[in-house]
C-alpha cells in the first residue's frame, strides 16, 4: 500500500512543482516569484517528508528542521530590498 | 504504538497514507491557486496552505511510520518554527506589495491600513513644514 501512496504523492508533487515553477517563469512581479518559491520549497520539504515516511528512515528529518527555521531568509530579504527600490521613485 | 497488534498497526498505516495524500494535496491546491489567483494577496493566501497544514500532516505521518517516541519532538521543533517563521515572510510580503501596489484595490473589502498611511505622510509632511519654517 505504501509504494501506492508513494505513486500518487509523486504525481501530485510533482504537478505541484510544474505549477509553482510555471508562476515563478511568468510572474508579473518580483514579488509574485518569491512567493512561489517559497511554496517551490515548501512542496520539496513536504517530499523529503513523505520519503521518510514512505521508506522509514530518518536521514533528511535535520534538512526538514533547518528548512524551517531558515527558508524565510529569503523571501524577506528580497522583499526588503523591493520595498527600498521602488519607494524611492515613488517619493521623488 | 507497539506493533504487535496487527489490526492497530494496519490503521496506523491507513492513517499515514491518509496524511501523506493529504498533504500533498494541499501542495497542489497551493500551486492551483498560486496560477489562478489574480493578484499577490490572493495568491499568498494560497501560498501558506503547504506551509502549515500541508507540513504538519506529513510531519504526522513520519511521526506514524516511525512507530517511536522520541522522533516526536523533533517534528515538533520542525513544525513550531515554521509556525515562527511563515508570518515573518508574508508580513515582509505583503508589506512591499502593499508599497509597491501589486493589489487589485478592486478586489478589496476594506484597507485598514490606507488610513494609517495617510495619517503618517501628513503628519511627516507637517514636521517638514515646521522643521522649514
Amino acid at each position: 500500500m505504501m509504494q501506492v501512496v508513494l505513486a500518487v504523492t509523486a504525481v501530485i508533487f510533482s504537478l505541484a512543482a510544474v505549477g509553482a515553477i510555471i508562476r515563478i517563469s511568468r510572474g508579473p512581479s518580483l514579488l509574485d516569484r518569491v512567493l512561489a518559491t517559497d511554496v517551490l520549497l515548501a512542496i520539496l520539504g513536504g517530499a523529503l517528508c513523505v520519503d521518510m515516511a514512505v521508506n522509514r528512515h530518518l536521514n533528511n528529518l535535520m534538512l526538514v528542521v533547518a528548512i524551517s527555521i531558515i527558508g524565510f531568509i529569503g523571501s524577506v530579504t528580497v522583499a526588503r530590498f523591493v520595498a527600498d527600490r521602488r519607494e524611492q521613485p515613488n517619493e521623488s | 504504538m507497539s506493533p504487535d497488534s496487527t489490526g492497530l498497526d494496519a490503521w496506523v498505516d491507513v492513517l499515514s497514507a491518509v496524511f501523506m495524500i493529504v498533504g500533498a494535496t494541499m501542495s497542489l491546491g497551493a500551486a492551483i491557486g498560486l496560477l489562478r489567483f489574480p493578484d499577490l494577496l490572493s495568491r499568498m493566501h494560497a501560498a501558506t496552505k503547504p506551509q502549515v497544514l500541508g507540513l504538519f500532516l506529513l510531519l504526522a505521518s513520519i511521526g506514524l511510520q516511525m512507530r517511536t517516541l522520541w522522533v516526536w519532538p523533533v517534528l515538533l521543533v520542525a513544525w513550531i518554527f515554521q509556525l515562527l517563521t511563515v508570518p515573518v515572510s508574508a508580513h515582509m510580503v505583503g508589506r512591499a506589495g502593499y508599497r509597491t501596489k501589486h493589489l487589485h484595490r478592486e478586489l478589496l473589502t476594506s484597507d485598514e491600513l490606507e488610513a494609517v498611511v495617510q495619517k503618517a505622510a501628513a503628519k511627516a509632511a507637517r514636521e517638514d513644514g515646521s522643521g522649514d519654517g
